[in-house]
Parts: structure tokens; C-alpha cells; sequence
């Protein structure tokens, strides 16, 4: 029964930005057991020195409230929002992926990264760098096409996310 | 005074006298001489030299809980923190709010390896509630100002000061607590409305009601304690208390049922698994109160008041999930109880008393008597009848002496009852109660102790030589580990894999040479006269009382075992072997 209830959730965390901050998040991950499938984190207010940290998690309800209680009680953490919870939200991520080879497979490469919308950031002779964005699910998708084609290398970025319509952070 | 050019270290002391820090539980080194030096020279904060860190760490610990202000540790670097970290952990799992002052190389130095550096907030970061590292000398009133509000506000607990001497010495400027709340951290202390009215209806209507209260009605402060006796009394409801929780309902008191747990009283776990409602006050349902999750308490309603939000639905699914201070919300429903004219099913409650009385009926502690070995049980049991009615403190160690105390101890108030429940940290007995008699200095203040625990943190004797403070340490002998011996018996086949203690000191002697009494009792008729003398004694004591090496620890229930599986004395043992699931649970 417990495994069924699994599912994934995006939570956004505004945090002070300090130093330890993300140390206190992650290990706040690792202590306990809890999964972290992805997390990002940059500051988004240089004024007010907040950071943003979206964090991709899985777990039954219980696992995930309690992963929320326990960022809540961070003391550097301000706000906590499960945007999975709350409603529809946009989740974006980038990725870089590097092809090498020659002749069908590189024609092939650039045929598929157009369709996919990916730009090329870098080209050699016997190699591209596409730049791609959008869901995860997408990005994965176009992995497991460039694999075959001669795929060497791969950066993501973990995944962004904001809610949809006219409420902000609060 | 705000304004005034001062060095780090004056700002300092002078942030934590503003906090209302009148002790300081310390150890020097390299890295804190300038807040040594600062120290030399004012009155307004006393300093108790200990003899080694952790200990002052638990001595902090029992001076907080005996107290309920925040106890102040100050270490050097290094060292000095990693053997602070023990205790640090310790206050962390059973919310004690302590105040960690670590020395740290100068800045420029830190990432080094330098002499005496460790990554203390680094190793900190887990053992803690938070902690800070001090970068700038302009930075320091703040954070000490932020880290007692951290420390004490919501759920209690440690938090750590990691000082670079460099910012000791610079110039600093004291400034006062703002005003107002912290950015980020402000934890909810009133309860929401309509879930407080909803447990009160609950609790109207309830057949077999239990109140399962904890540490938490402890840490919300006396007023909490009174509250719930309050309320206890007021719907008729019986009540039990965790480890943590002794002392909040007076242990005198017909409803009391004694405590909950692995080692608590018969007719407390059965009423556990029997109640149609739980109402759970500041307790966490810790795994040696709960046994076997999926047979707690199977038919019952959850209310669960608690500050701490990351307490609730984490074991234990509950239905009313209440997040705030258990006196606030205590107030809120002795209210509403009252303004809604609430009765409690007196014919329900009639009958469910009846099988509580008829629990209760088994006595659970009985024990054999004997009248040429001392049972530990009738050591507690005369020691109880000799302090209690006088101004007493009880702390203890780590093991069978432990649960013993808790059974036979009656505590009548909050915070007279120190013991390492979450982490049982063996040694944090005898500093503790350091802490305890300095709090309270004309106050009887006792460590009942196990002989190996005890050597866990000896040195201590020597602190309380320099300061005169006559803390009774009561040894409950068994020269055995007893706790790991019982479980070696009950799970292991009786093979007592290095639990005997061997080449033990003499007691009495070591007392003296720490210039404390040591007194010793062989013969249960020896007792009385012991604990008399321990008394009269204006000093220090160490009693070694001899007791019986093969006692267990009963009622017990076995890891991995349902409330209503308990084992209620040896020769309930054989009867359930225990689950290879339990045999796995520590
Ligand atoms: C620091 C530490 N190490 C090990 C343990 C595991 N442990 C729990 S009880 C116990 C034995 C305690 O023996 P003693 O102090 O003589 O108490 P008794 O059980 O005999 O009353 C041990 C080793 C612990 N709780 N703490
Ligand atoms: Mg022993």
C-alpha cells in the first residue's frame, strides 16, 4: 500500500542566503532517508538576500509533510510551497548535451535537435554541444535519442518551477 | 548602552549578561583566552571550570532543565568542540535549550588545518538546531541575541557559536535584541481554533479517554504542568506520562497510571492500547513508547498537540494534529471545556477505570524481597521515602538504574527529573546534576547512577570538590552493564559478551581521593543508614550500594512487541520469544 502512495512533488524553499544554508537542506535530506531526485538554487532577491532552492523529492504523504516540517524549521528558511500540492505550476530545466561523430549520425543529431527545438551553443567538426530547455520528461526524452547517436556528455541544470496565474511567492 | 567601542569578546559577555546568563559551563583553550581574559575581569557572569567539555555540555543540560532558562557552555577550539558534540546531540533529542560558545582559529586560518581546527559547524550542523559561524566582530551581539531566541523558542534545543579569535579581539559594538520577532523564525505557539474545539468535543464524548503527555508540557514551563493536572482532574480522565514527561502530573495523584513505554507500568501500556482516545500532549511518539507501530494502539483517536510541526504524522498517523505551545493550548481547552458545560461519559469513564483499577491490580513493579541482597528496586524505594519531603533533584545515567528511577521515584514536579531519554548518553548523570545543585545550590540533588555509567564522566567529582557542590551520587552496583546483560539474557542466549565489569575502583576511595565521602551498603538493613548518612553529609558523596547482579528490569516490552505483549516479571520471559523483526530494533 505504502509504495503505491509514492509520488514525486516539487517544493520551492525561499532561504536567507547565507553560508550552510544548502548544507543544512541537503543534509536535512540525507539524515533522515529522503530522496532528493533534483535541486537547484540560486539568489533571487540581491537586496533582500534571498535564494530560491526547488527541490524534487518523492515519497508517500506522510515522507513528504514531514520533509516540508522539517525545512519549515530550518531557521535561515522563510517560506515553504509545495507547488505540486497547490496547483498547476511551470517547471523548466536546461540541458547541454555534447555529440561526437561524423557522417549519418551527425546529420541525424542536428535533424532531431531541430525538431526538439535545441539550439546547437557549439560545433567542431566532429562534435555539436546542444542547448535544450523545457520539462524534464522532454529533456529525457531527448537524451535517450542523442544516446544512440553518439552522446559523450550531459550538464542539467535540476528543474526550476513557478506556479501558474497571478499569485506570487507569498 | 549601545554605541560603546568594546573588543569582541566584551560585546560578547556583554550580549549573554543582557540575555540573563548568570553561569557559564566552560573549559579553556588557545583560541577563547580573549573571552577567558574578558571573564577575569567581570562579576556579573560566574564561570564553573569542568574537567573535560562534554561534561559541560550535560552540566548546561540539567542546569537548563532544572531551571527552564538556557545553559551556556564555552569551549576552545578543536577539541574542545568535537568533545562537546556528545552532549550537544543530547539536548538536540531531548530539547534542552543550551548555548554552545566554541572557539575557532582566526579566519584567515579557517580551511588550514590549522592547529586545533575542526569544521566545527560543519560537524555541528546535524548535532544542533542551528548554529553560526561568527565572521565579522561588528556581527556578535546579533548573533548571540538571535541564537537564545533560537534556542529557546518553538522546540528547544542547542545551538553553537563557532568564535575565530580574531573576531574575539576586534573591535565590536554591543547592541540590544531588536525588537519585534526574528526575520525567519517565529514559531506558532497558539493552537489553531477549530482543531483545539474538535479534540475538546472528542474528549466529550470519549468512552476510554487517555491523556499520553511528554517533555513538551515540561518545556512550555510549570504553568503547563499545572494546566494539565487541571484538566486532568477536571474531566476525571486518567493520565500517563513519558520519561520525558514525569513530574508534569504529580506522580501521587489517583489518575496518574505511572509512565509509558518499554519499561513503563502495566496498566499505562494497556490503557495505551485499549483507550478509544489518545490525547497527546508534548509527546513524540518515540519508538520505545510506541513498540510495534502497527499494533499501537489499534482502535483509539489521536489528538497530537506539539510545537514542533515535524513531530506530527511522523510515526503515527493522528487525527487532530495540533501544532503549538502545550500551555497555550492546555489554557484553550480547559476554556472551551468549561464554557461548553462539558461533562465526561461518567458511566463510560466508570467502567474504564474499572479496567484500569483491575491493571493496576497486577503491581507491575513487585519484586521478590530478599533480606541478605540488596534489590536496586529497595534501594530506590528507601531513598524515595528519605528525600521525598525534602527540596529534591534526581538525575541519572544510562541504563537499568534509569527505569528503575523512573518507577520508583515519585516526581511530584516538573523539573525536578534530568535523564538522557532520547540519545541515553551514559555519563550525563553526574555533570548534570552539576549543573542541577549549581542552579540550586541549598537543594538535595542526586545522581543515581550505575557503576559503569558513572565512570563515564568521573572526572566531574573533581569539579564539584572546587565548588563545594554536594551532589550525592547513588550508585546502584551491579558490576554489570545491567541494561545490555538483560537483553544478552532475553536475546542472546545468555551470553554476556563484555557486559561484566571487571576490575572496578574501589568507590569509596575514589570518592576520597576526589576529597568526597564514600560511603557503601552490602546488606539491605546497611540502606537506611546509608542514605542518612548520605544526606547529613555537607559535600559531596559517592554510595556505593551493592545490589543484586542478576535483577532485570520489568515490566518490559520486548522490541518488536505490542503494548499488550509485555512481559511482567522472569517468569513471563520464556513465554514469547522475541520477533526476528525485534531482535533487529535497538
Ligand atoms: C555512551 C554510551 N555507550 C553505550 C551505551 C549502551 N548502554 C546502555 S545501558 C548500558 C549499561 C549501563 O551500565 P550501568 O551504568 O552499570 O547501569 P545498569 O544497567 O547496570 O543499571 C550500556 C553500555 C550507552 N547508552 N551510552
Ligand atoms: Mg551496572
Amino acid at each position: 500500500m505504502e509504495d503505491q502512495d509514492i509520488r514525486q512533488h516539487t517544493i520551492a524553499v525561499l532561504v536567507d542566503n547565507e553560508p550552510g544554508v544548502l548544507a543544512r537542506v541537503i543534509g536535512l535530506f540525507s539524515g533522515r532517508g529522503y530522496n532528493i531526485e533534483s535541486l537547484t538554487v540560486a539568489e533571487v532577491d540581491d537586496a533582500a538576500h534571498f535564494s530560491r532552492i526547488t527541490v524534487v523529492t518523492s515519497g508517500t504523504p506522510m515522507v513528504i509533510e514531514q520533509i516540508k516540517a522539517h525545512l519549515g524549521r530550518l531557521v535561515p528558511v522563510h517560506k515553504v510551497r509545495d507547488l505540486t500540492l497547490e496547483g498547476p505550476h511551470v517547471e523548466a530545466e536546461l540541458a547541454l548535451v555534447k555529440v561526437a561523430g561524423t557522417g549519418e549520425k551527425r546529420v541525424e543529431s542536428l535533424r532531431i535537435a531541430d525538431i526538439f527545438g535545441a539550439t546547437v551553443d557549439d560545433t567542431t567538426l566532429d562534435s555539436f554541444v546542444f542547448r535544450i530547455d523545457g520539462t524534464g520528461e522532454k529533456i529525457n526524452r531527448f537524451i535517450n535519442l542523442m544516446r544512440p547517436l553518439g552522446m559523450i556528455e550531459v550538464a542539467r541544470t535540476g528543474v526550476a518551477a513557478v506556479s501558474r496565474g497571478n499569485k506570487g511567492f507569498s | 548602552m549601545t554605541g560603546e567601542r568594546l573588543t569582541g569578546s566584551d560585546v560578547l559577555l556583554k550580549a549573554l549578561a543582557e540575555q540573563g546568563v548568570e553561569v557559564i559551563f566552560g573549559y579553556p583553550g588557545g583560541a577563547v583566552l580573549p573571552i577567558y581574559d574578558a571573564l577575569f575581569k567581570q562579576n556579573a557572569i560566574r564561570h564553573i571550570l569542568v574537567r573535560q567539555e562534554g561534561g559541560a555540555v550535560h552540566a548546561a543540560e540539567g542546569y537548563a532543565r532544572s531551571t527552564g532558562k538556557v545553559g551556556v557552555v564555552l569551549v576552545t577550539s578543536g577539541p574542545g568542540a568535537t568533545n562537546a558534540v556528545t552532549g550537544l546531540t543530547d539536548a538536540l533529542m531531548d530539547s534542552i535549550p543550551v548555548v554552545c560558545l566554541t572557539g575557532q582559529v582566526p579566519t584567515h586560518l579557517i580551511g588550514n588545518d590549522a592547529f586545533q581546527e575542526a569544521d566545527t559547524t560543519g560537524i555541528t550542523r546535524p548535532c544542533t538546531k542551528h548554529n553560526y559561524l561568527v565572521k565579522r566582530s561588528e556581527d556578535l551581539a546579533r548573533v548571540v541575541h538571535e541564537a537564545f531566541h533560537v534556542a529557546q523558542k518553538g522546540r528547544p534545543g542547542p545551538v553553537v557559536i563557532d568564535l575565530p579569535k580574531d573576531i574575539l579581539q576586534g573591535a565590536a559594538t554591543y547592541s540590544d535584541p531588536p525588537p519585534g520577532g526574528h526575520r525567519s523564525y517565529n514559531p506558532q505557539v497558539k493552537g489553531e481554533a477549530s482543531a483545539i474545539e474538535q479534540a475538546v468535543e472528542l474528549m466529550a464524548k470519549a468512552k476510554r479517554p487517555l491523556f499520553y503527555c511528554g517533555g513538551g508540557v515540561i518545556n512550555s514551563g510549570p504553568g503547563a504542568s499545572q494546566l494539565l493536572t487541571q484538566f486532568v482532574h477536571m474531566t476525571g480522565f486518567p493520565c500517563t506520562l513519558t520519561l520525558m514527561g514525569l513530574g508534569a502530573v504529580p506522580a501521587s495523584d489517583k489518575q496518574f497510571l505511572g509512565m509509558v513505554g518499554m519499561h513503563g507500568t502495566y496498566e499505562s501500556n494497556m490503557a495505551m492500547h485499549d483507550c478509544d482516545l489518545m490525547i497527546n500532549i508534548g509527546a513524540r511518539f518515540d519508538d520505545r513508547v510506541t513498540g510495534r507501530l502497527n499494533a499501537f494502539s489499534p482502535n483509539s483517536i489521536k489528538i497530537h498537540v506539539d510545537i514542533d510541526p515535524s513531530s506530527i504524522n511522523k510515526n503515527v498517523a493522528v487525527d487532530v494534529p495540533i501544532v503549538g505551545d502545550a500551555g497555550h493550548i492546555l489554557e484553550d481547552m480547559i476554556k472551551i471545556w468549561k464554557a461548553r458545560q462539558h461533562r465526561p461519559d461518567g458511566k463510560a469513564l466508570d467502567s474504564w477505570w474499572k479496567e484500569i483499577e483491575a491493571w493496576r491490580g497486577k503491581d507491575c513493579l513487585h519484586y521478590e524481597p530478599n533480606d541478605s541482597i540488596i534489590k536496586p528496586q529497595f534501594a530506590l524505594q528507601r531513598l524515595f521515602e528519605k528525600i521525598k519531603d525534602r527540596d529534591h533533584y534526581i538525575t541519572t545515567e544510562v541504563g537499568q538504574h534509569q527505569m528503575w528511577a523512573a518507577q520508583f521515584l515519585g516526581f511530584e514536579k516538573p523539573n525536578r527529573w534530568m535523564t538522557s531519554g532520547g540519545l541515553g548518553t551514559m555519563g550525563y548523570g553526574l555533570p548534570a546534576a552539576m549543573g542541577v545543585q549549581v542552579a540550586h545550590p541549598d537543594a538535595l540533588v542526586i545522581d543515581v547512577a550505575g557503576e559503569a555509567s558513572i565512570l563515564m564522566n568521573i572526572q566531574e567529582m573533581s569539579t564539584l570538590a572546587q565548588y563545594r557542590l554536594p551532589v550525592k551520587v547513588f550508585i546502584l552496583n551491579n558490576e554489570y552493564m545491567g541494561m545490555v546483560r538483560q537483553w544478552q539474557e532475553l536475546l542472546h542466549g545468555g551470553r554476556y559478551s563484555e557486559s561484566y565489569m571487571e576490575s572496578l575502583p574501589d568507590f569509596v576511595k575514589l570518592a576520597e581521593a576526589f576529597g568526597a565521602v564514600g560511603l557503601r551498603a552490602s546488606k539491605p538493613d546497611e540502606v537506611d543508614d546509608l542514605i542518612d548518612e548520605m544526606i547529613a553529609v555537607d559535600g559531596p558523596v559517592i554510595a556505593d550500594i551493592m545490589v543484586d547482579k542478576t535483577e532485570n528490569c520489568f515490566p518490559m516490552i520486548p522490541s518488536g512487541a505490542a503494548h499488550n505483549e509485555m512481559l511482567l516479571g522472569p517468569d513471563d520471559k520464556a513465554a514469547r520469544p522475541v520477533s526476528e523483526e525485534g531482535m533487529v530494533l535497538v
